[in-house]
């Protein structure tokens, strides 16, 4: 990798003296080594992070006002845990399998993810149903509210993350693509499958303890 | 998905760096750059006329369509402004309902702020220079850009759309306070409200979309050479801007979801219990202050997304046409940097009388009066810049020389409004209006109009209408100066803001009453003008006097592609390579008082930069 300068080492340079226009001149233009969607996939996952940190300080802001009555977890919240684990699990899997250039298994891990975050996704609505069943609706109380909030919110995030993994696969099965460039956005929709199980884990832990 | 040379790259790009530095001292002379490691960007070429001027992946064409856009929105909002105007000047008259007063000056705050000034600044000025000035064919993203631009166009047309619902738009004033905003008796509550919120969120998507490539395409893809100390001060400035709107639009984007959902669900995110027209309502123990955290949290850094380009912008033009480098080029981007960095940490202070610990003023009082320290270095700067240069009176420098002017005048009163004890009894007064209209509304907008004097060769070929120029200059300048000056005044001896009429209230004298009508005539001046200068535009764009290349002698790479207006993919056959920053003007023993950023050293050997 080409050797990246800190954020202070750049500011200070002085773009005018002579001396550091000789080593500015060697400079490619870019700042980062690292390729244009992959700094675009990471702003993404930054700002997404922003967004979701503010709901957690909304939900610790309303929690303690006294109206507030905890909600139970259903067990199959667990098992769409288990889901989102393993769709993370996979997904790597499918990376290395692409890394390795080994079509078939390329093939039937895509097929695997797709399914379950399709699962992940499904198993969510049971739970809202279940709830709503139960008679825990948003407007019965605002821990409720929370709820499904966060829990569509992130359900959002990873139908976005489904589309592009629908891209990457329908590509895939054309056969029309290069090599690289297959690898590349496999190893995205990873890295933002990783956050997105990341993001759950906080959301469903905040939620299981308070 | 991704251009698939891009990912090649990064398993390369170790080995031609070292190849480069080796070679580098050995053989070549002083113009020597290395090989280009990175292949050119694949562009979309379209081949209709709707994917050519519609549907239109090129990023010039997209922010013309943005500042199309931005301004016929502009358009609307002053219009509103003259309505108000006209109500608080004859209240006799009755020209609007109280409903329809406090309707206009939402959709005008609004408007003006975010669809105008945030869509204008990044989206028009932005899609239009960044990739010009970092030297790359188009934005990293192009499809992405495009689409970004219709989410904007559905955010207005929803926003727009909001007039013509039953009820009206909403009336809750543009910081859309709950529990207020969403209760029956505002103006708006049903159906305004719900697009309100629909269409902010929408816009944010949208720019969300724009934002990641305006720094992708700054950060990733600039010319050969072109390192970011060397980018002009108006690249630094949407930068910063950008960052810092991708950091704060998420908190209103959190404001609004939340907000809907307590209008359109009835969950108490926001609302408290409370009682309306003698019925309790279902809603308990929502936090209105939480609301206004997220939305200021929001708001303040929204405050600089509007400025910081205008800072930028602004250094540009003076340093171009007093022909002198910038002064402190450094402490400028520090200066941009800091304040972007600082704007998160003062949002509080537009919150002093919603109730909060002294203590919480007093430290939200200290970071506001800190901020205020790098944007008085930018203010010397300029001056400093102007010191001894070769001052060019054309139309871009009057403008620049205004808005230093305006900026200084409307800082000092922010100071004012920074420490608590003087915010409490001015804030609902005139003269908060005063300080926010000269240093967010009228110092942006000048940079707006220097800035369109000065790119409109590179839009259109021609020039602007200098005669045409100078009559809008100076009724837009000392226009907005009688409009504002008079509003100090009236703050002072305390005429409330956000009443549509003032009655016969026994604090209110005479003169008040007079400088209203005072106001409103020069409000209905200024705005005349303004339709002065759209028809500039128009005339000029058609019949203008035609542009020589790089018309202002500037040095930056915009004015440097090789016919003007640039075609598609910006340079050429061959991009540029850019050799020096973007401030060199009048160095010593140099031929001609500028060298353009793509001069190699050889062609200007004689010109020697004083080692700092």
């Amino acid at each position: 990798m080409k050797k990246e300068e800190g954020i202070f080492k750049i500011l200070s340079q002085k773009p005018w003296e002579a001396s550091q226009a000789v080593i500015d001149n060697n400079h490619d233009g870019k700042t980062f080594g690292i390729s244009k969607a992959k700094l675009g996939v990471r702003t993404i996952m930054t700002v997404s992070t922003v967004i979701f940190s503010l709901f957690i300080v909304a939900y610790a802001d309303r929690m303690l006002i006294h109206d507030w009555r905890s909600m139970p977890e259903p067990w199959l919240l667990w098992v769409n845990t288990a889901v989102l684990i393993m769709n993370s699990y996979f997904f790597h899997n499918v990376k290395i399998s692409a890394d390795q250039n080994n079509n078939k298994e390329i093939k039937r891990g895509l097929y695997t993810v797709g399914f379950l975050a399709y699962s992940f996704l499904i198993g969510q609505l049971i739970v809202w149903y279940q709830l709503m069943s139960l008679g825990y609706f948003a407007v019965s109380n605002i821990a409720n509210a929370f709820f499904y909030l966060f829990t569509a919110l992130h359900g959002l995030h990873l139908l976005g993350g489904l589309y592009f993994w629908g891209r990457v696969t329908s590509k895939f099965l054309r056969g029309n693509y290069k090599l690289s460039n297959i690898q590349h956005a496999i190893e995205l929709c990873a890295i933002y499958w990783h956050f997105l199980l990341f993001v759950w884990l906080v959301l469903f832990g905040l939620m299981l303890f308070t | 998905m991704p251009d698939e040379l891009d990912n090649k790259i990064e398993a390369k790009a170790d080995t031609i760096a070292d190849a480069g530095s080796v070679t580098s001292g050995s053989t070549a002379g002083i113009d020597y750059v290395p090989a280009h490691e990175r292949p050119d960007q694949e562009l979309y070429h379209s081949h209709s006329w709707w994917t050519t001027y519609v549907f239109s992946q090129d990023a010039k064409y997209i922010g013309i369509q943005y500042a199309f856009t931005a301004i016929g929105t502009g358009l609307i909002g002053m219009v509103l402004s003259w309505m108000m105007r006209l109500q608080l000047a004859f209240p006799g008259l009755g020209i609007l309902e109280p409903s329809a007063y406090y309707q206009f000056v939402t959709m005008h705050g609004m408007i003006m702020v975010i669809y105008l000034l945030t869509a204008l600044f990044l989206g028009g000025f932005g899609n239009l220079l960044i990739p010009l000035m970092c030297g790359a064919r188009d934005m990293a993203f192009p499809y992405l850009n495009m689409v970004s631009y219709w989410v904007f166009l559905l955010a207005v047309i929803i926003l727009l759309a909001s007039f013509f619902v039953p009820g009206g738009p909403t009336g809750a004033g543009w910081t859309l306070y709950p529990p207020q905003a969403i209760t029956s008796g505002t103006p708006g509550s049903s159906a305004g409200i719900v697009l309100m919120l629909i269409s902010l969120c929408v816009f944010v998507a949208g720019f969300t979309m724009g934002g990641l490539n305006y720094i992708i395409t700054m950060l990733q893809s600039r010319a050969r050479g072109m390192t970011l100390m060397r980018l002009p001060l108006t690249c630094w400035g949407i930068f910063t801007a950008t960052v810092l709107a991708l950091l704060a639009f998420p908190a209103l984007l959190v404001g609004c979801i939340m907000l809907t959902l307590d209008n359109l669900l009835g969950t108490s995110f926001f609302m408290p219990a409370m009682i309306s027209m003698g019925e309790k309502l279902s809603y308990d123990g929502g936090s209105p202050l939480l609301f206004q955290h997220l939305f200021w949290f929001f708001g303040h850094p929204e405050v600089y997304i509007i400025a910081l380009p205008a800072f930028g912008i602004i250094s540009d033009l003076i340093s171009v046409h007093a022909r002198k480098n910038i002064f402190g080029y450094r402490m400028m981007v520090w200066a941009i940097v800091g304040i972007g960095a600082l704007s998160f940490f003062v949002w509080a202070h537009h919150m002093y009388v919603s109730g909060m610990t002294p203590w919480f003023g007093y430290f939200f009082a200290t970071t506001t009066l800190i901020i205020a320290v790098p944007t008085a270095i930018k203010v010397y700067n300029w001056v400093l810049t102007l010191w001894r240069g070769n001052i060019q009176l054309t139309l871009p420098m009057l403008f620049s020389l205004a808005f230093i002017v305006t900026f200084v005048n409307g800082g000092l009163t922010g100071i004012f409004l920074g420490n608590v004890t003087v915010d409490v009894p001015l804030s609902d007064t005139y003269f908060v209006v005063a300080h926010f209209h000269m240093v967010m509304g009228i110092a942006p907008l000048l940079v707006v109009f220097g800035a369109i004097y000065h790119w409109f060769p590179l839009i259109t070929g021609r020039m602007l209408h200098e005669g045409i120029g100078r009559i809008h200059f100076w009724v837009t300048f000392l226009g907005s100066y009688a409009i504002y000056f008079p509003m100090h005044y009236q703050g002072f001896v305390g005429v409330p803001r956000r009443y549509f009429e003032i009655y016969d209230s026994p604090y209110i004298t005479a003169s008040t009453l007079h400088l209203n009508v005072f106001i409103t005539i020069a409000a209905l001046i200024v705005g005349a003008a303004q339709l002065l200068f759209l028809f500039n535009l128009i005339y000029s764009a058609r019949a203008g006097e035609k542009a020589e290349k790089n018309p202002w002698k500037a040095n930056s790479l915009e004015w440097l592609t090789p016919e003007m207006p640039p075609g598609h993919g910006n340079f050429g056959k061959e991009l540029p390579v850019v050799y020096r920053w973007a401030y060199d003007f009048n160095v010593p023993g140099a031929d001609k008082d500028y060298i353009p950023q793509t001069v190699p050293p050889s062609e200007v050997r004689s010109a020697k930069v004083e080692k700092t």
